[in-house]
């Protein structure tokens, strides 16, 4: 990566703004410009995105995002129900609402550090959880999952004009939220996101929660109070979360118990470590990998992979096939847990770390061939 | 008074369950300094070594069934029976405690190679990646028995001679309305047994005292010479036996899946830092007091007034504790609080 | 006698059945150096930790310029002008040495917690002159986009004198400033806590080296077992044979 500048931040922008502007376009190749998964890799994003600036910034491994995501959802399908299909609402409802539970939780897990912490938030999110499941029933829809029905009562939408037949979608002044416009929207909302996290790790505000995470000892003996920083961070990563839960409601309109699993928590700390913890682009390259295998894995099976070894001898394809058979379709979460793994071991910084880290042995090369010492690493503010 | 009781026996099992879970995790962590995310895939590994056994046992052909004779039905018939006769049917119906006599090696094997081939890397490593490396881990295991078993849970039958309940309260003149499970008693006297077991071993051997003074001060032990660390890859197999004869003896209770990993290992979580990281005491009585808190949680009395209160329990008292005591019940202080 | 900057009165603290302290007393004059020496356990960086909040004292009070540490957190005892220099160097290892002197740059300006998420370093010019001034002020100015984790100890320890001296202090406290130092370091560190004192801060020394105790102090108190059993000019505390007795063993000083 570049030495960073308020020119080279400019740059990156622009880069990611026209990156994800033109998915559709450099993702055909290798088949995923379909708006479904676009839509899916815009959404984690910024689920990812988000989490990172709690995890890569601070240093708080929360297992209890998932929570936020869920959340975000319900109330982005509460709005579609109450008061209308306009997806703003429901976008801003969903943020707020996870903004204001991320307070209560971050409030209380924020208490304690280090696994303690882990630990806390991943009991609130299972009680989230739980809870969702049973008692909230009235709210949650239970297992079914809460969804439009043709009885709901949409205040807005019906004083402005009769229901018309069948169930309506959602909509940004009229046009449709599925396929790319869907995309388009979550895009936007993508560029936004990342705009917002860049600007939080070179700004005062970034740097002091940078700080915490490398010693939060001396931070309160140079006069810091941690804990509101952390709580901001806590707040903003948990309204990413519920950023992310509404617009997977914008895409597809229900929301279920599921999404707020604690599996589905470790699942954006997998896209984050993936990508790279405490980089900018990490997270939201994490986040488009996972989903891109996770939609090719997932739709393997048996029949796809003897056409795909055909050509091998038979004793050998069916041992090839039975043993590449367990990580796809089905068991596409053993290839995850494995990835997860991998990525631990091996390469602790990410895909953004294993690329500098080959960057810079071809740069180390040249340098040493000019004999030129390259034994201190260098940064800049 | 008789629910009271009934609701103290009923959270009693799940309570020993827990504490053993907890006891190995605790073990770990404060020999090892590993926080282990697939501890609760042990506890899996160990139940469904008891399914192994029982297929085993029960891998059949069909013959000619005796008993019908004005045609010819044919009926699956374990090998066990063909070749044992009716002592063969016995060892069948006794497959759960037998699975222990294979559980014991196989989850020490585990243990060795999951402490050599993996944990032992990451002794250095920070909290963050130890919790994600073992997650990874624990999803690879679950997902592996989910290839291998199915996703269905798979029933376990206690022993014959087990099957009915004990009139507990006849006993002591409490009414015969509190009956308790044989099988759940065997539970709670076979964790307890264990449980003496671990602590005997810790206190009156001398690897146990080893291994104590290393979870006190493991630099010091280092320095005397002692070579700790293979003292502690041993540690983890029998954190990794504990929790693998837990998992044996629950099958009856509660049928396995490839679940059943997760979902004890947050709960098992929830009590080590209940008990207080690094307190042995502490994870066997915590993991009790919250077996118990959750089976009174679950009574209809309770949800009348508190609706959902069984789904949450847990964590709730988990929420409170760290707020109220930070150490939890017996932690010592400095433990995991950089 | 100067005015009184810090005011220990009758400091008592027990850890266990254990008395690290008894009944302190100890007067800190402005724009003086204080040496607390003592040998190891006598309870001097004990003594430390209650000034800057880490212990609260079992008993007794501290006072600063008129407002009372006891009770306080260490956050809000630095921003009343208390900064502190550890005996293991506490700095952000992972952030470049000009990030750490900026972050206590921005902790004199904006307080205990500001939610600074809209600004940019990029802009912000003044603190990173202030941080820049520092730095070439204790010589690392060559360094400053390093790694601060890249140091070796002896600049780890000036670094941290710089995060401490970028905010004003009106109290310095140092917990054996010097200790593994060689002796060219020792000689700069001492250097510079001459330079700071011309510009009237006051500090408090906890040091064993006495070749640093003797160039800078103006006062010294003897700490043993919990109680300050000498205190004076330094020439006093040299001939006083019960600290000879006490600190040395007998030995001669």
């Amino acid at each position: 990566m570049s030495i960073p500048s308020p020119r080279n931040d400019w740059i990156l922008m622009a880069v990611f703004t026209a990156a994800v502007l033109a998915m559709p376009v450099w993702l055909a190749p290798i088949g995923a410009a379909y708006p479904d998964l676009l839509q899916k890799f815009a959404i984690f994003g910024i689920f990812a995105i988000g989490f990172n600036i709690l995890f890569g910034l601070t240093g708080y491994l929360s297992f209890g995002h998932a929570a936020f995501l869920g959340v975000g959802s319900y109330a982005a399908v509460w709005s579609f129900k109450l008061l209308t299909m306009n997806v703003l609402p429901a976008v801003l409802f969903g943020t707020v609402l996870a903004g204001l539970f991320a307070v209560l939780i971050g409030f209380v897990s924020l208490r304690r550090s280090g696994i303690y912490f882990s630990i806390l938030t991943l009991a609130f999110a299972q009680m989230s959880y739980n809870l969702a499941y049973s008692v909230l029933t009235p709210i949650t829809n239970g297992e079914t999952g809460l969804q439009l029905t043709l009885q709901d009562p949409r205040v807005i939408d019906n004083a402005i004009s009769a229901p018309g037949e069948g169930l309506p979608w959602t909509e940004l002044f009229g046009i449709k939220m599925s396929g790319y416009p869907g995309f388009y929207f979550c895009a936007v909302m993508l560029i936004i996101a990342f705009f917002i996290s860049l600007r939080i790790f070179r700004s005062p505000f970034g740097m002091m929660l940078l700080a915490i995470k490398s010693n939060q000892t001396r931070m309160s003996y140079t006069g810091f109070n941690t804990r509101p920083y952390l709580l901001v961070a806590f707040v903003i990563s948990g309204m990413y979360a519920g950023l992310a839960g509404s617009l997977l409601a914008v895409t597809d309109p229900l929301a279920g118990a599921e999404r707020m699993q604690w599996t589905a928590s470790g699942e954006v700390v997998l896209m984050t470590i993936l990508g790279g913890v405490g980089t900018l682009v990490g997270p939201m390259l994490g986040a488009g990998i996972i989903k891109y295998f996770e939609n090719i894995f997932s739709a393997y099976n048996d029949q796809i992979l003897h056409g795909i070894f055909a050509a091998l001898p038979d004793g050998i394809e069916a041992v090839v096939v039975a043993v590449t058979g367990l990580f796809v379709g089905e068991g596409w979460h053993l290839t995850l847990g494995a990835l997860f793994m991998i990525i631990v071991i091996f390469l602790p910084g990410g895909l953004v770390e294993g690329a500098r880290r080959i960057k810079s042995f071809f740069v180390r090369r040249s340098l040493r061939r000019h004999g030129i010492r390259t034994d201190q690493p260098v940064t800049r503010v | 008074m008789d629910a009271f009781l009934l609701q103290v026996l009923n959270g009693l099992d799940k309570g020993g369950a827990y504490a053993l879970i907890a006891l190995g995790l605790t073990l770990v962590f404060g020999t090892l300094g590993v926080v282990n995310f697939a501890h609760g895939a042990l506890f899996m590994l160990g139940a469904f070594c008891a399914v192994s056994l029982q297929q085993l046992l029960t891998i059949s052909k069909k013959i000619k069934d005796p008993s019908v004779t004005f045609f010819d039905a044919f009926k699956e018939t374990p090998y066990m029976e063909i070749w044992f006769g009716d002592a063969g049917t016995a060892i069948i119906s006794y497959s759960v405690p037998l699975s222990i006599l294979l559980a014991i090696p196989v989850m020490l094997l585990v243990g060795l190679i999951m402490e050599r081939g993996l944990i032992q890397f990451f002794y250095k490593r920070s909290h963050a990646e130890q919790i994600l490396v073992t997650f990874g881990l624990a999803i690879v295991i679950q997902e592996l028995i989910k290839v291998a078993f199915g996703a269905n849970p798979i029933p376990q039958a206690a022993p014959p001679i087990f099957a009915g309940t004990a009139p507990v309260g006849h006993w002591i003149g409490l009414g015969d309305a509190v009956v308790y499970p044989w099988w759940r008693m065997i539970y709670l006297f076979f964790s307890g047994v264990v449980i003496f077991a671990v602590f005997a071993f810790l206190r009156y051997t001398t690897y146990g005292m080893v291994v104590r003074a290393g979870m006190a001060d493991r630099e010091t032990v280092g320095l005397l010479g002692i070579n700790i660390q293979r003292r502690f890859t041993i540690v983890f197999g029998i954190a990794a036996v504990v929790a693998g004869l837990a998992g044996v003896m629950y099958t009856p209770i509660l049928p396995p899946d490839y679940h059943l990993g997760m979902e004890f290992l947050v709960l098992s979580f929830v009590v080590v830092v209940v008990g207080g990281m690094g307190s042995l005491p502490g994870a066997v009585s915590a993991g009790f007091l919250l077996g118990i808190l959750q089976s009174f949680a679950s009574m209809n009395e309770v949800k009348n007034i508190f609706p959902g209160i069984d789904q949450i329990i847990i964590y709730l008292v988990a929420v409170v504790i760290l707020l109220v005591l930070p150490r939890g019940l017996m932690g010592r202080k400095g433990v995991m609080e950089s | 006698m100067g005015k009184i900057i810090l005011d220990v009165s009758d400091v008592q603290m027990r850890f266990g059945g254990l008395m690290a302290l008894s009944d302190i007393n100890l007067q800190i004059e402005e724009g003086k150096t204080h040496a607390i020496i003592g040998p190891n356990g006598a309870g001097k960086s004990t003594l430390l930790n209650v000034c800057v909040g880490r212990l609260q004292p079992n008993h007794g009070t501290v006072m600063f310029e008129g407002t009372t540490l006891t009770g306080k957190t260490p956050y809000e005892i630095n921003q009343v002008g208390v900064a502190r220099v550890f005996q293991t160097p506490e700095i952000f290892p992972e952030l470049t040495i000009l990030q750490n002197v900026m972050v206590p740059a921005f902790a004199k300006r904006d307080g205990t917690f500001r939610f600074n998420a809209g600004g940019s370093l990029f802009g912000e010019r003044q603190i990173r002159e202030e941080a820049e001034h520092v730095l070439e002020d204790l010589g690392l100015t060559e360094q400053r986009h390093h790694v601060a984790g890249s140091l070796s100890r002896g600049d780890k320890r000036r670094l941290e004198l710089a995060m401490c001296l970028v905010q004003h202090p009106r109290l310095l406290l140092l917990d054996e400033p010097t200790a593994g130092m060689s002796r060219a370091d020792t000689n700069r560190t001492i250097e510079i806590l001459k330079r700071i004192k011309e510009r009237g801060m006051t500090k408090v020394i906890i040091e064993h080296d006495m070749h640093v105790v003797f160039s800078l102090a103006d006062k010294i108190s003897v700490l043993a077992q919990g109680r300050i059993i000498a205190e004076g000019a330094p020439d006093d505390v040299r001939g006083n044979p019960k600290v000879q007795e006490a600190y040395l063993g007998g030995a001669h000083l």
